[in-house]
């Protein structure tokens, strides 16, 4: 039996916005019946273009089920542009995390997502044949080589649990495989080139953007997982001003998370002589 | 507590409660060795020869063609891989695409150790082609091991007739029948089977014993290499208290060998009948005019079949499904698959299989619970209200 979280059986007990809007502005299908899941995602925004109601209706296991009444709870009363941020691991981590072998099912909720934010903004989702990878689930080397870096899978079952790709006849596992390698070596091609940037002098200004970015990216995502956040002070040279907020605010381990973690993150990405401050209200 | 409505007895058994009572003694009192030199442990033995007898009367067997292994799989593992090792310079062996994992899971290592390997097709209702069978014996054929029934649709191999074309070529002839044994009536005396397997648990023994039958004078090279017991044909000290647990099970089996193919085949009908005519859009799976007594496989179209589980699973009741979501493979059963039963269907199919333990309350109970639950994933599945407003077509038509 799965070991699914106490969340995801609630979600799949008491699923939330079952059924399809009259109307809608987004519509987002995805999956077959042949594929064993599917998901018919549709939403409807109200005068400020935030998305006033969310419904869907999904053929599938009861992880499938859960993500995607968690995925409508998720984007309600978000813009567009808030509510394409939302990552498949955004949905998991909702639920309180999946079993590796459902990823899947979070990776279903956020394709419906997108392509029903596609359908309201009028873009055509591209449909490449040419480049179909997995033969048995239809899948794409791109949407393998976004979902194996988004998630950071290395292994070809990883990329099966995932994307549902080489979880069939398998005859394209070694095909799978020279893609996580490529993207193994991009990886390391991206880190030495960031080594050689942070040798270079920045202005105060561009150091400023890149800490804002990097903030925004690499730190602010896992402290909001926690209901915490992260807010950027003052940049004096290489001290960095920073000060906590929500949870992150009053949690004991504060400190740990200011040198261990947002230290590191800026270190890595911005300058290795950066030195972190935290600025108390 | 909510009562357990246990419906996945092809999947295990409860333990007998007589079984249990028989077994405790050799845990805390006989727990001697029967290969000891002293009469303590050689006490046993004799408890061990009543335990084949029964076993040997359960298949019409002689006791000396029983031999006790630890489950069903060590059984099928040691009939291949022993007749294998007896005929080296043959290098084909022939099996089905419907076979439990015990054997199929053996084609993929046979296939890199250079065995030719041929699996039989099966039709829409999971029956064989004997002409088929026929087509691909050949000289070089070392073994063919066809399941007796199978274990998710319960369909029930032609044996003695796929026996006969096999024996008429001197091809050694092995059946997995863990599913068959104790649900219909065998007798080996008059048959053309030369090596049979069986597991305990399926029949209200407990779970690590097992019995591979081997017909007097099949060669035979054990996979247990070890001490001599067994005749020498399975290394390693008697599972005594299971032996003996086994002994008896096969012992009430026999008993309930009418029950099985008459209350049990009534309320197996019974349950099916209900859930065919109160959900709408729901096959049946395999050949029914030749079925094991105790099992249904049915398929819910435009649902999973994980979702079902778990929503009965809510009601107490314990079945088991042949989608893809419950195996945590990707692709519904192989058995499904090789009959043809369109993926539309499949991913929503489950397996009901009953026992002499199961009774029309708990029978009732399922039948009054399911549809409501079919309803509620239809309602929340997109395909259904396309298929109502005619935008899909049923696979039932397919």
């Amino acid at each position: 039996m799965w070991d699914y979280t106490d969340k995801v059986f609630e979600h799949f007990r008491n699923p939330r916005n079952v059924g399809e809007i009259d109307n809608p502005d987004g519509v987002g299908d995805v999956g077959s019946l042949a594929c064993g899941d599917a998901l018919r995602l549709t939403f409807k925004l109200d005068e400020d273009k935030r998305i006033a109601d969310a419904k869907f209706k999904t053929f599938g296991c009861a992880s499938a089920i859960a993500s995607s009444s968690a995925l409508t709870e998720m984007i309600k009363g978000k813009t567009l542009e808030d509510a394409e941020k939302i990552t498949n691991q955004d949905i998991a981590d909702f639920l309180g995390g999946l079993p590796e072998e459902k990823m899947h099912c979070s990776v279903m909720g956020k394709e419906a997502l997108d392509a029903a934010i596609a359908y309201y903004r009028g873009e055509a989702i591209e449909e490449d044949h040419e480049n179909v990878v997995c033969k048995c689930f239809g899948i794409t080397g791109e949407e393998i080589r976004e979902i194996a870096k988004l998630n950071g899978l290395r292994t070809v079952e990883q990329v099966t649990h995932y994307t549902k790709a080489g979880g069939g006849c398998s005859t394209c596992h070694p095909e799978i495989q020279e893609i996580l390698r490529e993207i193994a070596e991009e990886a390391e091609r991206e880190k030495k080139a960031r080594a050689a940037q942070s040798g270079r002098k920045l202005t105060n200004l561009q150091k400023i953007k890149l800490i804002e970015e990097t903030m925004d990216r690499e730190i602010r995502p896992s402290l909001k997982q926690d209901g915490g956040d992260i807010d950027l002070v003052d940049v004096e040279g290489d001290k960095v001003y920073v000060g906590f907020r929500g949870t992150c605010s009053s949690c004991p381990s504060s400190e740990f998370t200011l040198k261990g973690y947002v230290q590191e993150k800026l270190r890595e990405f911005v300058s290795p002589e950066i030195e972190v401050e935290e600025m108390t209200k | 507590m909510k009562k357990t409505v246990y419906l996945d007895n092809n999947a295990t058994t409860q333990v007998a409660p007589e079984v249990v009572e028989e077994m405790l003694p050799y845990f805390h009192d006989l727990y001697g060795n029967p290969s000891s030199m002293h009469s303590f442990g050689g006490q046993v033995t004799r408890k061990i020869e009543e335990a084949r007898d029964k076993v040997a009367s359960l298949l019409g067997a002689q006791p000396d063609e029983i031999v006790f292994t630890s489950c069903g799989t060590e059984s099928d593992n040691a009939a291949i891989m022993a007749t294998l090792d007896r005929y080296p310079e043959k290098r084909h062996f022939v099996t089905t695409r419907v076979e439990h994992p015990a054997v199929w899971n053996l084609c993929p290592y046979l296939r890199s150790k250079d065995y030719r390997i041929t699996e039989l097709s099966v039709d829409r209702k999971g029956r064989l082609d004997l002409e088929e069978l026929k087509s691909v014996l050949g000289e070089d054929t070392a073994l063919v091991s066809v399941m007796y029934a199978n274990n998710e649709t319960g369909v029930i191999f032609p044996i003695e007739e796929v026996g006969r074309i096999v024996k008429a070529r001197e091809i050694p002839f092995h059946t997995d029948a863990v599913q068959a044994v104790g649900k219909i009536p065998l007798d080996m005396s008059k048959s053309s089977v030369d090596m049979l397997s069986l597991s305990g648990h399926k029949l209200h023994a407990p779970k690590g014993i097992g019995v591979l039958y081997l017909r007097r004078g099949t060669k035979f090279t054990p996979l247990m290499k070890g001490g001599h017991q067994e005749k020498g044909r399975r290394g390693g000290t008697e599972n005594v208290p299971y032996i003996v647990g086994l002994g008896k099970a096969a012992e009430l089996a026999l008993e309930h060998m009418e029950q099985e193919n008459t209350r049990i085949r009534a309320l197996r009908d019974r349950m099916e009948e209900g859930i065919v005519k109160s959900i709408p859009n729901t096959i049946v799976n395999g050949d029914v005019d030749n079925r094991l007594p105790n099992t249904s496989s049915v398929c819910f179209e435009y649902v999973e079949g994980e979702s079902i589980l778990m929503m009965i699973d809510e009601l107490g009741i314990c079945a088991s499904s042949g989608s893809a979501c419950t195996s945590g493979s990707l692709e519904p059963s192989h058995v499904l698959r090789a009959m043809g039963v369109p993926f539309t269907a499949a991913h929503g199919s489950i397996r009901l299989s009953l026992s002499v333990y199961n009774t029309d309350e708990e029978i009732d109970h399922l039948v009054k619970h399911l549809p409501p639950i079919i309803e509620k994933l239809r309602e929340i599945s997109p395909f259904w209200k396309d298929f109502q407003e005619g935008k899909m077509p049923a696979a039932s038509a397919g």
